[in-house]
């Protein structure tokens, strides 16, 4: 089994990726580099993350959420977090990225505030 | 409790990073560490593999990694050992500063001292790095 599977649906011109899984160094972090680069490229810019799916992150894997953050805005798009667990909210706390990132625990709230 | 001791030694590619996350879920499973520590210790023996791997070895599979984990009364040790040129913790920069913030690398160091009570890197006299982590439970 993959250490992380994405799931891709679309609300709108929003695409919702459901994430399951461990984003860690390797093949978590590599699985979701190639679906944010793969999105860009087929110009879907507003991206939401649903990482309710996500055990474990490393070092390595917030430094794929950063990543991604950067390469959408850059792009001139938004990426939004959903359904943090308890010790992801905890990780990006510490870190001080819940201070970057938009992150949500309904996803109408998420879709809604997307411009 | 009588103290325990595990010895890995592993190749330097990060695949083999999640074998020293698995084993040290094993052994501190027996070691009396509350699942919450537990997240941490494993978190903190990741970073510690993957900085051993990455940075001291540079991914060369001639180099391996040990990993060495003891469990006391109250606490336990881990150590993580490299072949590389050595390493001075001081040169890292906090990446909570504002200004490091959108960094995507440089957590890995943070994250170990935030999960452990106790660490400290040895540059060894043979060559290499060794990383000294404790947590008390």
């Amino acid at each position: 089994m993959a250490e992380l599977n994405i799931r891709e649906r679309q609300a709108g011109d929003i695409t919702v990726l459901d994430m399951d899984g461990r984003i860690t160094i390797g093949e978590g972090s590599v699985a979701l580099r190639s679906a944010i680069r793969r999105l860009l490229e087929e110009g879907k810019k507003k991206i939401l993350l649903n990482l309710a799916g996500v055990g474990y992150i490393d070092s390595s894997g917030i430094g794929e959420l950063v990543s991604s953050y950067t390469a959408i805005n850059k792009d001139g798009g938004q990426l939004k977090l959903l359904s943090l667990t308890q010790k992801l909210q905890d990780l990006l706390t510490i870190t001080k990225l819940l201070t970057v990132f938009d992150a949500y625990d309904n996803e109408a709230d998420a879709l809604s505030d997307f411009k | 409790m009588t103290d325990q001791t595990t010895r890995l030694v592993l190749p330097s590619h990060i695949e083999a990073v999640a074998d020293a996350a698995a084993a040290v879920t094993d052994f501190i499973r027996n070691c009396g560490v509350s699942e919450e520590a537990a997240f941490g210790v494993e978190m903190a023996v990741r970073e510690a593999v993957t900085n051993a791997m990455v940075h001291g070895n540079h991914e060369d599979e001639s180099k391996s990694v040990e990993v060495i984990f003891n469990c006391h009364a109250n606490e336990l040790e881990v150590e993580i050992r490299d072949q590389g040129e050595g390493f001075d913790p001081a040169t890292v920069p906090d990446p909570t500063n504002a200004e490091n913030l959108l960094k995507t690398s440089g957590r890995g160091i943070f994250l170990m001292r935030t999960f452990m009570d106790q660490i400290e890197w040895v540059n060894r006299p043979g060559g290499g790095t060794m990383v000294r982590m404790s947590k008390r439970f």
